[in-house]
């Protein structure tokens, strides 16, 4: 099952998800990245119905980047968090609704500040300072609860981040395995090693 | 050919112009000055009323219902964008409709006020539109639109009839425009407070105006200001009291008690 998880901190969001691509007892793909770069500073990983994540994945993408190409600078992370939201509760609303569950963090260059948004298939949307999507998210969420700093440097975070991967691979039946994570802060977006 | 509409209103002279915008523009030259100026923590606008008299009913205007001004010059067009128009009010009326429209459906679709430039953007391939297909008038209104959002901070654009817009540090339309965009050019500067700007605006005002002296009957009033408190833009089209107020503070107001009406 797909495994994704995101937390801020001090200028910065990271978001992590799972890198396994699997169909029934199969796994296809081992690196697989679930975090699509929608702007310079807006990172969104995706989870749910195969085949529904990544056509709204790149729905998303490319609206985002017309609206940044067309106007004058890109959309803030709530904004875009308001436009993905409205977006899924419209399909969910029609004949072939989306099944997709997101991770959206971002960086708001005119705030400053650091954005991160929950959004789940029926078009929920709240922000939060950390979340997680998946199985893996009922061992993360707890130890979120006691070890997130929402002041903490990067590297507090990544050590935070990596308690919660320690703690699915130790005790998720199916080892996700390897994870991708980014990271988006002011200088914009960039790949960690954890 | 038969033709259901005369598609001649908008087509290019032989010189390459074209004539119904430039009509349009002379048109808007007669209306009521509307002034802009923008300062590093505001933007004010002033406007000269021409529906004026003794029997007009401003009651509304005068309580403050609605979304202040007396609806011929000032128009809030969203909480972070204030409006000054002149020219035919008729078409002004259709086109602050539209921006309000405009305005309101990017806020449903990003929780999120318009930015200031993409509402004049808006409004401007709208008015575009008129000059290229349809067989219809263009739109005899020119804009001034004082705004504030994140990214840029505050802001003043321009926009007439033709769907050109431009950003100004100070800047005027309507009647005897020239006049007062070249005592703007004097006495401008650019790190100006809001506070002077109020000034500067309402003293270029009453050099420019027909009147001979300034009054609520005839000025509307408007600034645009960031409350950072409620961490929000602040937009207040100001009563006709708090004009009186305003011009008696800065020394502008009518000296002759005896030469008002009493009713």
């Amino acid at each position: 099952m797909e495994t994704s998880f995101a937390l801020t901190g001090k200028g910065y969001v990271i978001v992590a998800a799972d890198t396994t691509a699997a169909r029934s007892i199969v796994k296809m793909k081992v690196d697989q990245d679930k975090i699509k770069d929608l702007s310079p500073h807006l990172l969104m990983a995706y989870s749910g119905e195969p085949g529904d994540t990544v056509q709204f994945a790149e729905f998303v993408e490319r609206n985002i980047r017309l609206y940044q190409i067309r106007n004058l600078y890109p959309l803030r992370p709530a904004a875009a968090a308001s436009w993905i939201r409205r977006s899924l509760a419209e399909s969910l609303r029609s004949r072939k609704p989306y099944s997709v569950n997101l991770l959206l963090g971002g960086y708001d260059t005119s705030l400053h500040t650091p954005n991160l948004y929950w959004v789940d298939y029926l078009g929920t949307v709240v922000e939060v300072p950390f979340a997680a999507h998946g199985y893996g998210s009922y061992f993360a969420l707890s130890l979120l609860d006691r070890y997130h700093d929402p002041e903490a440097s990067l590297e507090e975070g990544l050590a935070t981040l990596k308690r919660c991967i320690d703690e699915v691979s130790k005790r998720l039946v199916i080892d996700p395995g390897k994870y991708k994570v980014k990271v988006v802060d002011k200088d914009g977006i960039r790949e960690v090693e954890i | 050919m038969a033709r259901r509409y005369d598609s001649r209103t908008t087509i290019f002279s032989p010189e390459g112009r074209l004539y119904q915008i430039e009509y349009a523009m002379e048109a808007i030259s007669h209306a009521g000055t509307v002034l802009g100026v923008l300062a590093k923590d505001g933007v004010v606008l002033a406007a000269e009323k021409r529906v004026t008299g003794k029997l007009l009913d401003l009651s509304s205007a005068k309580e403050g219902g609605g979304y202040g001004g007396s609806g011929e010059k000032m128009f809030l067009l969203n909480s972070n964008v204030i409006a000054g128009v002149a020219g035919i009010t008729s078409d002004a009326n259709s086109l602050v409709n539209f921006a309000r429209t405009v305005a309101q459906q990017h806020l449903m679709q990003y929780n999120d006020d318009i930015p200031v430039e993409l509402l004049a953007q808006r409004l401007c391939d709208m008015k575009q539109g008129y000059t290229q297909f349809g067989g219809l008038r263009p739109f005899g209104v020119s804009l001034l639109y004082a705004g504030y959002d994140p990214h840029y901070h505050f802001q003043l654009y321009h926009s007439d009839p033709s769907g050109n817009y431009s950003g100004w540090k100070a800047t005027c339309i309507g009647a005897n425009n020239g006049t007062a965009q070249s005592l703007l050019k004097q006495e401008y500067k650019d790190d100006i407070g809001v506070e002077e700007a109020i000034g500067l605006v309402l003293r270029v005002m009453s050099k420019t105006m027909d009147s001979t002296t300034l009054g609520s009957e005839k000025l509307e009033f408007a600034v645009l200001t960031y409350d950072e408190v409620a961490k929000a833009p602040k937009a207040k089209i100001y009563k006709p009291a708090e004009i009186d107020a305003l011009l008696r503070a800065q020394g502008l107001a009518k000296k002759d008690e005896d030469t008002e009406m009493k009713s």
